[in-house]
């Protein structure tokens, strides 16, 4: 697939200085109407093998408990997998959340099946990275490193 | 292929010090009761003084243990005990803990998944935390984040373990009340009277009820406590409950005999023998990791003794000592 950047390419090089960081803790949530959980649980075990905690909220949350997890657990980052179609409303009310409840230093990746047309909604609303659904897992833990390290210790 | 982000810098949050979320913590703010358990998992040092502050306003909560075998329904049972003690306007506070891979350090904290529908609608604190390493069934800054929670003014608070085997008893050092919950048709009766976990229960409790094969571990159970002399003395007699989460069954009388050995406790005396076990399984478990951290072999000393253990002119235990300096001390046999 080739597509046109759109934003910051990060290189692998920042991965070392995440780990002076503590253990990253990420909760992998399912937003709405999404009876399908196989990738959540795919990349939760990725990430799980990367050496970051990792908290599943199970099915069918709304955006509101999902914060009000986030916020419990102290993640660093909520990973939402997406498959339905409603990734742009729910990633809205995600971000309103957050807001509303102080949150906004935990980080939200979106990952599933979202068409390219609707990126730019979704870094409007709060989302701070995609990743597109034929990535590899390393593209998925970079990601998340990345983040964090520019972030730094909170 | 890359992710996308924004092509600005990403949004920062300043650290926070320690000391200056205790206010907030004792106030009852979530992210502050939430950051301050990260930290004290962390184990940093900035955070030690903070820590310190918090332990003064605590010891009024009631510790809960819940402990068994994997599988065996902890989490769905917290998640109905959350429910019933919340119905009658307790703040509940649970610690789910959960394995690190030794591979990886990582963990997948999966009992929320159970607990996160009680957790929104009762106001309950949950949080999941992970081994790190730690041996036992708790994870080595349990207590910490108990601490954390009671100072805010949580009670009870429920500690699940990890998922045990026979021996991984730790939960008896950090808890008043141990319920060890068993599953039906997972051993006969002899199992039902080995030393270990069984031995450390306040309170029995029978999962899935609802399942035919309860009876037998009922009766089991029944059957070791009709045997045991020991703990007579202390004047409590060990509750064998059958419970079914899904259905509710019986979790009010689960949440009853709870708060009946809580009392039991205060009226006999028995808690301040609790409460010492507690401190000094802290202080000694903590003393334990500081000289660990304390000697981590950083310049690599093993490294000259590993050959002289390899031809068998030294053993590993001699080889130890030097590496402790304690060369000149007999050893101890």
């Amino acid at each position: 697939m080739t597509v046109t950047m759109t934003g910051q390419d990060f290189s692998p090089g920042a991965d070392a200085e995440a780990h002076s960081l503590g253990t990253i803790r990420v909760l992998v949530a399912k937003l709405g109407l999404d009876g399908h959980d196989r990738g959540a649980k795919i990349v939760a075990r990725i990430l799980r093998d990367a050496g970051m905690e990792v908290v599943y909220t199970g099915l069918y949350k709304s955006p509101g408990e999902v914060v009000n997890a986030a916020i419990q657990e102290d993640v660093d980052v909520i990973g939402v997998s997406l498959l339905s179609g409603s990734h742009v409303p729910l990633f809205r009310e995600l971000g309103r959340c957050l807001r509303e409840q102080k949150a906004e230093h935990i980080f939200v990746v979106a990952g599933g099946v979202i068409p390219e047309q609707d990126y730019a909604a979704l870094l409007e609303s709060g989302v701070d990275a995609i990743v597109p659904q034929e990535a590899r897992a390393d593209l998925i833990v970079t990601t998340i490193r990345n983040l964090i390290t520019a972030r730094g210790r909170i | 292929m890359t992710a996308f982000t924004h092509a600005r810098p990403v949004r920062r949050a300043a650290y926070v010090p320690s000391v200056d979320l205790v206010r907030d913590v004792l106030a009852g703010s979530i992210l502050a009761i939430a950051r301050m358990i990260s930290r004290a998992e962390a184990g940093y040092a900035e955070a030690s003084e903070a820590l310190a502050q918090i332990y003064r306003h605590s010891g009024k909560a009631h510790i809960v243990g819940i402990t068994g075998v994997p599988g065996a329904g902890k989490s769905t049972l917290v998640s109905a005990l959350i429910k019933v003690f919340a119905s009658d306007g307790s703040k509940v506070g649970v610690i789910a803990v959960d394995p690190s891979s030794p591979f990886s350090g990582g963990a997948i904290l999966g009992d929320r998944v159970r607990m996160n529908d009680a957790a929104e609608s009762c106001q309950a604190f949950v949080r999941s935390m992970a081994t790190r390493g730690h041996l036992g069934g708790l994870a080595r800054s349990t207590l910490q984040a108990v601490d954390i929670l009671d100072a805010a003014g949580y009670s009870p608070i429920i500690i699940e373990t990890v998922g045990v085997g026979q021996d991984e008893v730790e939960v008896v050092t950090a808890a008043h009340t141990i319920v060890v919950l068993s599953a039906p048709g997972l051993g006969d009766d002899i199992q039902a009277i080995k030393a270990g976990i069984l031995e450390i229960a306040d309170i029995h409790a029978v999962s899935k009820c609802d399942k035919p094969e309860a009876a037998a571990t009922i009766s089991a159970l029944k059957g070791m406590m009709a045997l045991g002399t020991v703990k007579v003395a202390s004047g409590w007699n060990t509750p064998v409950l059958a419970v079914s989460s899904v259905s509710g069954e019986r979790i009010s009388d689960l949440k009853n005999a709870i708060g009946r050995h809580w009392q039991h406790l205060r009226e006999s005396g028995e808690l301040a023998d609790r409460q010492r076990g507690i401190c000094k399984t802290r202080i000694l478990g903590t003393a334990r990791h500081l000289f660990q951290q304390k000697f981590n072999d950083e310049a690599g000393e093993v490294e000259k003794h590993i050959q002289a253990v390899m031809n068998r002119n030294m053993d590993h235990s001699v080889a130890a000592r030097l590496l402790l300096g304690w060369n000149n001390e007999v050893p101890a046999t």
